[in-house]
C-alpha cells in the first residue's frame, strides 16, 4: 500500500561515513585484487625482473656512443646486496630506495650494438628513427609521482606528470600501477623524447615486439596528455619521434628530415623484437658526420682526444674486458701494477689506443696496443662493448 | 475385522502405498468410532467385502484405488465430525487420504488462538506451543483449521484475525529461502484441501466483521502470489470481479482491497491484458463521486495506487489515461481527508510512473497541489509537495543521463516542468518554510510542511540551476534580519537549500557575501533553531563550493582561522547544533582532502581541531542528536586529509583512540549495553581510517606499526560483543591492518583465525559475513603462501556458505572472488580444493549464463556473480601459472571456453565483467599454454570476442584484450 510516511533525508548528507568506509574498502579490495592480478599476469613474462639477468652477471650494460655527461652522483652508496635484489619484478623495484634503486635500473636498458654490417631483410623487419642528442633515460610513474634515472641509476628528475600514475590526481588511476618510458632528455627543449615504451599502467611490454611496443607507444601516449605543453601537474613534455619502416624513403627520412630535436645517429629496431636489458643485436646504431655531431668521443670540455680510448673492465684474473656478453678480453693487467695503482677488480680503466692500433682477424680481435690512462669516469656505469671500440676505429685511424 | 489401518503417524505429504507386510492391525473399524486421530495419507486393504462406517473427524476424505472404477471418490465434509457408510469389496487397495483434522484441536483451536493473545505470558506461551505442534504434526489439517476459523462468522473477532495473520506467515516470509520454501510447501498441498481453504478466504471477504474481511484480503494476495505465477487459481479475479458490482459496500470494499492488495504481491506479466482493464475498469469505477461510501472510495484509490504498475497499456491509451487522470484528480477534492491524501500519494506515485505522459495535466496539478499547500490539512500538503519532489527526482535523473551532450539519448525526454512552474513553484515553497515546529530538530522523527517544502526547494535547485537564484534572494534578504526567529531560520535555510544545482559563478559572491554574517550568526543569534540551520547551511557551503580543485576558493588564508575558531566555539553548543557544527567541520575538512602533499591551511589548527572533536565525543549529551557520531565523522574526515605536516599528529592519536576502545571494552564487563557497542563500532571505524591513512606511505606506516599488535588484540576483544556493528567495523579495520602490515600479519593468524571463522559462520548478519570474505582477501595479499595452514578451514567454511540457502545472495559473488584470491596466494596448492571448487564454479556459471526475463535488479545480481565466477577461474589460471601441474586444470578448460562463449552470446554483460571475462581468456592461454591453443582456436566466439574487446571504448577492457591477444598469440604460435 501507499507508504504514508513519505520522509527525506533532512539536513543529513545521503551517505553516511560509516557508508562510506565500506564502499572504499570495497574498492580499496577491488583494486588490490586488480593488482595482484596485473602483478601475476606480467610478473613471469616481464624481462625486468633480476632472474633474467642471473644467467649473465657480468654483462654490465655497454654505454652508448654519446658524451660522457658530467654527473655529480648524490651519494657514494653503500654496496647494495645484488643477490638480495634478484627477485624482484619492475614494482618492486620502483618502490626501491636510493642506492638500490640506481643499481638495479642501471642494468635494464636496452642498448644497442654499432651497426657494423648491414642485417638481412633490412627493408622488411627493421625501423628506423633518428636519435634525439640528450640523456638517456629510464621514466618511472607510479604512485603520484614521476621519477626520471639515468643509466647509471642515479636520479635525473623527480616530477608531476600527465603520465599514469604520473602525478598526485583523483583521476589519474591506480597508485599501484606503473608506467616506464625508455627516454632521452632532451635539454635544449627540456622534453623528454620517448624512444620505447617497456611498462604502461601495469602492464610489461617488455616481451611484446617492438612493432607492437611502437604502435601501443604511439596510440597510448598522447591519450594521457603527457604530450602538451608543460602545467603544474606536467613538469616536463614528453614527445614522440617519426619511426620510419627502412625502405630507402624511410632511411632518407630518418636520415635527413628535420626533427625538433639535435640529433645524434640512427637507431635502428628489429621489428620482431622484444625489448631486452643490455646489448643486443636487434638494436643498432649507425653514426656519421651528417646525423650526429658525436661521431668522435670527446673528453670533458668537448675536446676530441688525439688517441681512441676505450674503458676496460678490470676482472680479478687481471683480464681487461669490454662489456659484452661473453666479455671480449683486450689484454692483461700483472698484480704488481695493479697493486701499485690501487685498482681492485671491478673496476673500470680508461686505455688509449696506440699506434699499434687493433689487430682484427675474421673479426676477431688478435692485439691491441693499449696505454694506461687512468680511472674512468665515475659516472660511467660499465665498460664499452667489442662493436663500439671497433666501430670507432675506423673513424679515428 | 474388515480392515487394516495402520495408524502410525506418518509425517509425509502426498500419497504413498503402505506394503502390505508393514500393516498392522491397530484397530477395526465396524460401526465404531475412531477414537485419535488420523494422520493422512494412508493405504487401507479391504480384505473382505464390507459395509463401514465409521466416523471421522474430517473435513475431506479422497479415496482413489487402481482396481476399482468407482474410484477415486471425493468427499468434502463441511462439518468437524459425519457418518461415514460405504461400501467396499473384497481385494479393494485403497490409497485413502483423509484430512484429518485433530479432533481436539479443532475444537479447541477459537480458544487456543485466543489464549495466543492472552495477557497472562504462561498462557500465551503454552497456546504458542500447541499451535507450533499442530502446524508440525499436520499442516494441511492446521491450515485448513485456521482458513475455517477466519471464515466462520460465528467466532470471535480475535481469534478470526489471528487465525487469518497466521495462515498469511504460513505462506510468505521476509527471508528469501523461507519464502522459497513456503511457496513449495503450498504448492505441493492437495489442490482439494486448497480449493477448500480458498473457498473460506472468498466467502469471508463477505463477512460483517471488518477485521475479518481485511485479513482475508492479505490472504487471498499472498495465495495469488504464489498460484498465479504457476497459472493456478484463473477464476480469482473474475469471481473478485463479480462482487465488485452487486455486493454490499463492506464486501465491495473488502474486494477492492484484495484487488490492491494482489497487484502489490503479483508482477504485472502474470494478469492478462483483459484482467487489468477489468480490474482498472472496477477500481476507477469505485473512485468515482457517484460510489457514495467512503471507506469503499478509499478502497478503491489505494487499489489504482498499486495496480499503477499494470496500467502501462491503459496509460498509453489518451482516452482511458484522460479517464483515470480526471477521476484522480476530482478525488483529490473529496471532503474526505484521507481520500484527498490518497489521491495525492497516487499522484505522487504517478509522477515517477508515467512523468513522459503528464504534460497535458500538469498545470492543472499546479492548482490542485498549490490549494492543497496553502489549505489543506499537513498529511494532504505533504503529499502535494511531495508531487513536486518527485518531478524533482525524475527530471534531475533524466539531465543527468543528457549529460553534457544534449544529443537527447535518453528514454524518456525531460519535460521541464519543474523549470515551466518555477516562479509560482519557489513562491509557494518559501511560505511553507515560515511553517517551522518548536524544537523539530531535536526531534529524530519529525516531518512537517516546513521540512518537506525546504527539501522540494533544494531538489528545485538541483533540477533549474542558476534560475532558482533570483527568486529566492528577495525572500533571503527580506527576513534574514527580521526579529522573529522563523523568518531567519526560513531564510536561512533558503539559502542552505539553493547552494546545489547553481553554478559556482552565481553562487560564489553570494557566498562570499553571506559567510560572515552566517558566521556571526551562528555566534550570537539567541535562536538554536536559527543556529542549527545557519551551520547546516555553513556545512552546504563547504560541501558544494570548497575544494582544492576550485579556482575561486571561499575559504581564504584570512577567514580560515575565524571559521575554524567559529565551527569549535560552536560544537560546545546544544547537542543538535554542535552536531551541525561537525558537519560544517567535515565538509571544511574534505576540501583539503585532494589538496596533495602540499601545506595545508589546516595544519596550524590541525591539533586544536583533533583535541576539540575528542571533547564533544565525552559530553555528556554527546548521544542525543546523534552528536558523538558526528564528531568521530568529522575526525575521520580530518584524519583522511591530513598530509606530511600533521601526519605525526595522526600518529599520536592512534593510542589515545586506542585507549579509548580499551576503556568501553573494560566498561563492558560492568555493563554490556548499546552505547559501549555503538562506541567500539565508531572506534574501530576511526582506527581503521588512520590505519589506512597512515598506511599509504612508508614513514608514517614505519611509525604506526609499533601499535599493530595492541591495536590487533583490542579488536579482537571487540569480537566479544554481540554486535553486529561493532563486528562489522572491527572486521573492516582488521582489513586495513592486513593491508598496510603485508606478510607479518601472520603472526596474528592463530587468534585471529577463529573470529575469521566466526564471521564466515554468520549468516544472520550477512553484512559481516560479507566483510569478513573481503578480509579473507586481504589476508591472502597480505600472507600470499603464508595463509595455506589456514586454507582448509576457510575453504571448507566458504563453500558451506556457497551452498547455505540462508545465507543472502549478495554474498555469493564476492566468495567466488574469494577463491580467486586463495588460488592467487597458494599457487598450486589450491590443487586440493579444485575437486569441490570447480564443479561448484561450474554449476554457478550454467545458472548465471543466461538472464532472459530477469528484471534489472536481477541482470545486475547474474554480472556481479558472473564477475566473482571469472576473477575465481582468473586467480586459479594464475596461480598455476608456470607450475608443473598446470595439466590439472586443462579438464575444465573447454567449460570455462563455453562459459565465455555464452556470456559472448547473451550479449548482456556490463563492461566489468566483459573485462574479467576477456582477461580469463588471457590466462587461460598464459597458464594452458599450448595445450589451450586448440580448444581456443575451435571455440565458438573466442576470436569475435577479443576483436570487439580490442575495439572497446573503455580502456581497461582493452587493455585485458591487449593481454589476452598476446597470451593467446603465444598460446598459439608454440
Amino acid at each position: 500500500m501507499a507508504p504514508n510516511d513519505l520522509r527525506r533525508p533532512f539536513k543529513r548528507p545521503p551517505i553516511s561515513d560509516q557508508e562510506r568506509r565500506r564502499v572504499q574498502t570495497l574498492l580499496r579490495q577491488a583494486q588490490n585484487r586488480q593488482d595482484a592480478q596485473r602483478h601475476a599476469r606480467f610478473l613471469v613474462n616481464t624481462v625486468l625482473t633480476l632472474p633474467s639477468q642471473s644467467y649473465a652477471p657480468e654483462s654490465e650494460p655497454e654505454p652508448e656512443p654519446e658524451p660522457e655527461p658530467e654527473i655529480e652522483l648524490t651519494e657514494a652508496g653503500s654496496a647494495p646486496d645484488l643477490k638480495s635484489l634478484e627477485n624482484l619484478d619492475v614494482l618492486g623495484a620502483s618502490k626501491l630506495k636510493a642506492a638500490e634503486a640506481r643499481k638495479w635500473f642501471a642494468k635494464q636498458l636496452m642498448l644497442p650494438e654499432w651497426m657494423i654490417d648491414i642485417p638481412n631483410n633490412l627493408a622488411q623487419d627493421w625501423f628506423v628513427f633518428a636519435r634525439p642528442s640528450g640523456k638517456r633515460c629510464f621514466v618511472v610513474s607510479c604512485n603520484g609521482t614521476t621519477i626520471s634515472r639515468l643509466r647509471n641509476g642515479s636520479i635525473l628528475n623527480r616530477f608531476p606528470s600527465a603520465l599514469p600514475s604520473g602525478a598526485r590526481k583523483k583521476d589519474s588511476g591506480s597508485s599501484q600501477s606503473y608506467s616506464i618510458l625508455d627516454c632521452i632528455f632532451h635539454e635544449v627543449d627540456q622534453t623528454y623524447y620517448v624512444i620505447d615504451m617497456v611498462c604502461w599502467r601495469g602492464y610489461s611490454l617488455s616481451d611484446c615486439t617492438a612493432e607492437f611496443r611502437f604502435f601501443w607507444l604511439n596510440s597510448k601516449l598522447a591519450e594521457t596528455g603527457a604530450c602538451e605543453p608543460p602545467s603544474y601537474y606536467h613538469k616536463y613534455r614528453f614527445s614522440l619521434v617519426p619511426v620510419y619502416g627502412c625502405d630507402s624513403n624511410g632511411l632518407q627520412a630518418a636520415y635527413s628530415a628535420p626533427v625538433p630535436y639535435v640529433k645524434d645517429g640512427l637507431l635502428f629496431y628489429n621489428k620482431h623484437a622484444h625489448y631486452q636489458a643490455g646489448v643486443t643485436p636487434l638494436a643498432l646504431v649507425w653514426k656519421d658526420e651528417n646525423c650526429s655531431q658525436y661521431v668522435m668521443d670527446t673528453d670533458s670540455k668537448g675536446q676530441v682526444p688525439s688517441q681512441q680510448q676505450v674503458v676496460l673492465e678490470l676482472q680479478e684474473d687481471g683480464k681487461l674486458t669490454t662489456s659484452d656478453d661473453p666479455p671480449v678480453v683486450f689484454g692483461c693487467l700483472d698484480g704488481s701494477f695493479t697493486q701499485q695503482s690501487g685498482l681492485q677488480s671491478g673496476c673500470l680503466i680508461r686505455f688509449s689506443i696506440g699506434e699499434g692500433g687493433l689487430v682484427l682477424m675474421d673479426g676477431k680481435l688478435e692485439k691491441a696496443d693499449l696505454h694506461y690512462l687512468g680511472k674512468a669516469n665515475r659516472a660511467r656505469g660499465s665498460a664499452d662493448s667489442f662493436s663500439k671500440v671497433v666501430r670507432k676505429f675506423p673513424a679515428q685511424h | 475385522m474388515a480392515i487394516d489401518l495402520n495408524l502410525e503417524t506418518i509425517h509425509t505429504r502426498g500419497q504413498c502405498r503402505v506394503a502390505p507386510n508393514e500393516i498392522k492391525i491397530v484397530q477395526a473399524f465396524q460401526n465404531g468410532a475412531v477414537d485419535r486421530e488420523i494422520v493422512a495419507p494412508r493405504s487401507i486393504i479391504f480384505e473382505s467385502k464390507a459395509d463401514i462406517g465409521f466416523r471421522v473427524a474430517a473435513h475431506s476424505l479422497t479415496l482413489s484405488c487402481f482396481n476399482s472404477p468407482q474410484l477415486p471418490l471425493h468427499l468434502s465434509i463441511a462439518d468437524s465430525t459425519r457418518h461415514l457408510a460405504l461400501g467396499f469389496r473384497r481385494g479393494l487397495v485403497v490409497n485413502a487420504l483423509y484430512w484429518i483434522s485433530d479432533v481436539q484441536m479443532a475444537m479447541e483451536v477459537t480458544q487456543i488462538l485466543l489464549n495466543a493473545q492472552a495477557v497472562d505470558g504462561a498462557l500465551r506461551k503454552q497456546a504458542e506451543e500447541n499451535l507450533k505442534q499442530f502446524q508440525e504434526q499436520n499442516l494441511p489439517s492446521f491450515l485448513f483449521s485456521l482458513a475455517g476459523e477466519l471464515a466462520n462468522d460465528d467466532k470471535p473477532a480475535e481469534s478470526r484475525k489471528l487465525a487469518g495473520l497466521i495462515l498469511k506467515n504460513a505462506l510468505d516470509a521476509k527471508e528469501q529461502h523461507r519464502k522459497i520454501e513456503f511457496v513449495q510447501r503450498w504448492l505441493s498441498l492437495d489442490p482439494t484441501l486448497k480449493a477448500q481453504i480458498k473457498a473460506f478466504l472468498l466467502r469471508t471477504l463477505s463477512s460483517p466483521s471488518l477485521d475479518a474481511r481485511s485479513t482475508a484480503s492479505q490472504v487471498i494476495a499472498k495465495v495469488a502470489g504464489i498460484e498465479l505465477p504457476h497459472k493456478q487459481w484463473p477464476e480469482l479475479i473474475g469471481s473478485l470481479l463479480s462482487n465488485v458490482h452487486q455486493l454490499p459496500a463492506p464486501t465491495r470494499q473488502a474486494t477492492l482491497e484484495t484487488l490492491g492488495y494482489i497487484c502489490e504481491e503479483v508482477s504485472p506479466d502474470v494478469v492478462e491484458q483483459d484482467h487489468v482493464n477489468k480490474i482498472l475498469t472496477a477500481v476507477v469505477q469505485g473512485m468515482n463521486s457517484t460510489e457514495e461510501n467512503n471507506d469503499v472510495r478509499l478502497a478503491a484509490i489505494k487499489a489504482l495506487y498499486n495496480a499503477l504498475g499494470f496500467a502501462q497499456a491503459n496509460f498509453s491509451n489518451d482516452m482511458e489515461r484522460d479517464y483515470i487522470m480526471r477521476i484522480v484528480c476530482e478525488t483529490t477534492q473529496s471532503p474526505e481527508l484521507r481520500i484527498r491524501r490518497a489521491a495525492f500519494e497516487c499522484l505522487v506515485a504517478i509522477s515517477s510512473t508515467y512523468y513522459e505522459k503528464l504534460a497535458q495535466y500538469i498545470q492543472d496539478i499546479f492548482n490542485i497541489t498549490a490549494k492543497a499547500v496553502k489549505e489543506d490539512e499537513e498529511p494532504v500538503a505533504l503529499q502535494a509537495i511531495e508531487f513536486w519532489s518527485s518531478i524533482c527526482d525524475e527530471e534531475i535523473d533524466i539531465l543527468e543521463e543528457y549529460g553534457g551532450d544534449f544529443s537527447g539519448d535518453s528514454d524518456v525526454p525531460c519535460f521541464y516542468f519543474i523549470k515551466q512552474a518555477l516562479s509560482f513553484l519557489v513562491p509557494m515553497l518559501l511560505e511553507t518554510l515560515l511553517k517551522q515546529e518548536e524544537d523539530q530538530d531535536q526531534d529524530e522523527g519529525a516531518w512537517n510542511i516546513a521540512m518537506a517544502g525546504g527539501t522540494c526547494l533544494g531538489l528545485v535547485a538541483r533540477t533549474v540551476g542558476d534560475d532558482i537564484v533570483p527568486l529566492v534572494m528577495p525572500f533571503i534578504e527580506d527576513n534574514i534580519t527580521k526579529p522573529d526567529w522563523r523568518q531567519r531560520e526560513a531564510s536561512t535555510y533558503a539559502f542552505g537549500s539553493i547552494l546545489e544545482g547553481p553554478s559556482l559563478d552565481k553562487l560564489v559572491p553570494l557566498v562570499n557575501m553571506a559567510l560572515n554574517f552566517m558566521l556571526s550568526a551562528l555566534m550570537k543569534d539567541p535562536n538554536n533553531h536559527v543556529k542549527d540551520t545557519t551551520a547546516w547551511t555553513l556545512g552546504r557551503m563547504f560541501e558544494f563550493l570548497h575544494g582544492s580543485a576550485l579556482d575561486t576558493p571561499i575559504i581564504t588564508p584570512a577567514n580560515c582561522q575565524q571559521i575554524i575558531t567559529v565551527l569549535l566555539q560552536s560544537m560546545k553548543d546544544v547537542p543538535n547544533v554542535a552536531e551541525k557544527a561537525c558537519g560544517a567541520l567535515y565538509f571544511l575538512a574534505q576540501g583539503y582532502e585532494d589538496a596533495g602533499p602540499a601545506s595545508s591551511p589546516l595544519t596550524p589548527f590541525f591539533e586544536e581541531i583533533v583535541r576539540d572533536l575528542l571533547t564533544v565525543t565525552h559530553r555528556e549529551d554527546a548521544g542525543e542528536s546523534r552528536l558523538r557520531t558526528a564528531a568521530y565523522e568529522a575526525l575521520n574526515e580530518v584524519v583522511r586529509c591530513s598530509n606530511d605536516e600533521t601526519a605525526p599528529m595522526v600518529v599520536q592519536l592512534v593510542p589515545v583512540i586506542m585507549l579509548e576502545l580499551h576503556q568501553t571494552l573494560e566498561n563492558q564487563k560492568v555493563s554490556s549495553d548499546e552505547k559501549q557497542n555503538e562506541l567500539q563500532g565508531l572506534l574501530c571505524g576511526c582506527l581503521q581510517v588512520i590505519i589506512q591513512k597512515l598506511g599509504s606511505s612508508e614513514p608514517t606506516k614505519y611509525h604506526f606499526m609499533q601499535y599493530a599488535d595492541q591495536i590487533m588484540s583490542l579488536f579482537l576483544r571487540v569480537f566479544a560483543s554481540r554486535s553486529a556493528t561493532a563486528h562489522e567495523e572491527a572486521m573492516l579495520a582488521i582489513g586495513a591492518l592486513a593491508y598496510s602490515t603485508g606478510a607479518d600479519f601472520a603472526k596474528y593468524m592463530t587468534e585471529f583465525y577463529k573470529y575469521l571463522e566466526m564471521g564466515l559462520q554468520n549468516f544472520e548478519d550477512y553484512q559481516v559475513c560479507a566483510i569478513t570474505v573481503g578480509v579473507v582477501g586481504d589476508v591472502c595479499r597480505a600472507l600470499e603462501e603464508k595463509i595455506l595452514p589456514y586454507c582448509d578451514g576457510i575453504m571448507t567454511q566458504l563453500l558451506k556458505d556457497l551452498s547455505s540457502n540462508q545465507l543472502h545472495r549478495s554474498v555469493k559473488p564476492p566468495i567466488f572472488s574469494c577463491f580467486g584470491d586463495i588460488a592467487l596466494a597458494i599457487g598450486e596448492n589450491f590443487e586440493k580444493y579444485l575437486l569441490y571448487a570447480m564443479p561448484m564454479l561450474q554449476s554457478a556459471a550454467e545458472l548465471s549464463a543466461h538472464t532472459a526475463g530477469a528484471d534489472d535488479d536481477m541482470t545486475e545480481y547474474t554480472n556481479s556473480l558472473r564477475n566473482g565466477i571469472l576473477e575465481a577461474y582468473s586467480g586459479i589460471f594464475q596461480g598455476f601459472k608456470g607450475s608443473p601441474k598446470t595439466q590439472l586444470l586443462m579438464p575444465y578448460a573447454p567449460h570455462v571456453l563455453q562459459f565465455l562463449d555464452s556470456l559472448y552470446m547473451e550479449k548482456d554483460m556490463d563492461d566489468v565483467v566483459t573485462k574479467t571475462a576477456i582477461g580469463v581468456l588471457g590466462d587461460l592461454a598464459d597458464t594452458l599454454g599450448s595445450n589451450a591453443g586448440p580448444l581456443i582456436q575451435q571455440s565458438v566466439s573466442s576470436k569475435d570476442f577479443l576483436k570487439e574487446c580490442l575495439s572497446s571504448d573503455d580502456h581497461l577492457i582493452k587493455e585485458s584484450a591487449e593481454w589476452a591477444k598476446l597470451a593467446i598469440s603465444r598460446a598459439i604460435s608454440f
